[in-house]
């Protein structure tokens, strides 16, 4: 038995293997390494280090990528009332 | 109009419209309008990949990144802190230095806030960024802009999504005639005219998303936008007539009857 540590994922609690890396995670939840940044603990990973950096209890793992976006995905919906100034 | 190119910090673009990847009803219709739109330059967020489900397919699976040019932006952030966050992950995840620097100021306008905004490009740009920065059509803060080094300023033709149009045509012609490098009005254009209207002006390109996503028919506006981009650019190169109060006319008089 591998002893499991919690680790905090896109903001959610989750469970993973003590001693996996930031590489087996990726692979665990089936992401491509090209074309994500990954942030440990606020500290931004160079993609070449994904398999070198192993996750302790606790750590904060972001993994982001590209999405579309122009406009803030956020706000949208709000002021949305036409304009009659003209 | 053959050797007419967009020099943006050595790279080459052949169209003078850029648009976003934002609020399309889905990847095939982001694709659809892109292409029609004609454009090099695509502009993308940056945000965390959904890892409960992960059937959600990638943006870049339908954009090719050898075919476009992939302008990440900080959109969505309200402080330097973020923007500079954003615009490092943005790095990370590789595609190039480009970075859209957006710093709001405030969620209701979604106007910059241009002191923050020069903040994060001074850090970005001592940071080898390439920092294409959307500002207030505020020619004093272009110049900022430009004097920091961000090799193209992208002022505001009206708040973002709101379709008005360019609201200060003035200040943007004030922009053009002082800043020396490219000029990419972002933002507020509502349709092809307004398009048409801001390379008339003298803009170097257009950046635009909601105005064409949020058509009825997307691609269909997406083809306007690209032939209105292009008519301005040809007028402006052509040098329109002085605006006089009184007629002119155009037949002759002499041979009258």
């Amino acid at each position: 038995m591998v002893e499991a540590i919690q680790i905090q994922v896109n903001g959610e609690q989750r469970g993973c293997h003590a001693g996996a890396t930031v590489g087996d995670l990726l692979r665990e939840l089936a992401i491509k390494t090209e074309r994500v940044a990954v942030e440990l603990n606020l500290e931004i990973l160079d993609r070449k280090d994904f398999d070198h950096r192993s996750l302790k209890p606790g750590d904060r793992v972001e993994i982001l990528s590209f999405i579309g976006g122009g406009a803030p995905v956020e706000v949208q919906g709000k002021g949305e009332d036409s304009v009659h100034a003209e | 109009m053959q050797n007419d190119r967009l020099i943006i910090a050595g790279r080459e673009f052949t169209s003078r419209l850029f648009v976003g990847t934002g609020k399309y009803k889905d990847f095939v219709e982001t694709k659809k309008a892109i292409e029609a739109s004609g454009a090099d330059v695509v502009t993308v967020a940056v945000r965390r990949v959904n890892i409960t489900d992960r059937s959600k397919e990638n943006l870049l699976d339908y954009l090719d990144p050898k075919k476009y040019t992939i302008l990440p932006n900080t959109a969505g952030c309200y402080n330097v802190e973020d923007a500079l966050r954003y615009s490092r992950l943005a790095r990370a995840a590789g595609v190039s230095d480009l970075i859209k620097l957006e710093v709001l100021g405030d969620e209701r306008t979604l106007f910059p806030d241009t002191a923050g905004l020069i903040e994060a490009a001074k850090i970005l740009v001592k940071e080898g960024f390439i920092v294409l920065p959307y500002t207030n059509d505020d020619p004093i803060v272009a110049q900022k802009l430009v004097d920091i080094g961000c090799p193209a300023v992208m002022p505001l033709a009206a708040p973002i999504g709101s379709g008005l149009g360019i609201r200060n045509p003035y200040n943007l012609k004030i922009i053009m005639e002082m800043i020396k490098v490219p000029i990419i009005v972002d933002a507020g254009v509502g349709t092809a005219s307004d398009a048409a209207l801001a390379m008339e002006l003298g803009a170097d390109a257009v950046l635009m998303n909601t105005a064409i996503a949020g058509a009825q028919d997307p691609i269909a506006m997406a083809e306007a936008m690209k032939y209105a981009v292009y008519a301005g650019r040809l007028a402006y190169k052509a040098g329109r007539i002085p605006r006089k109060l009184y007629a002119t006319a155009s037949s002759p008089i002499e041979g009258m009857l």
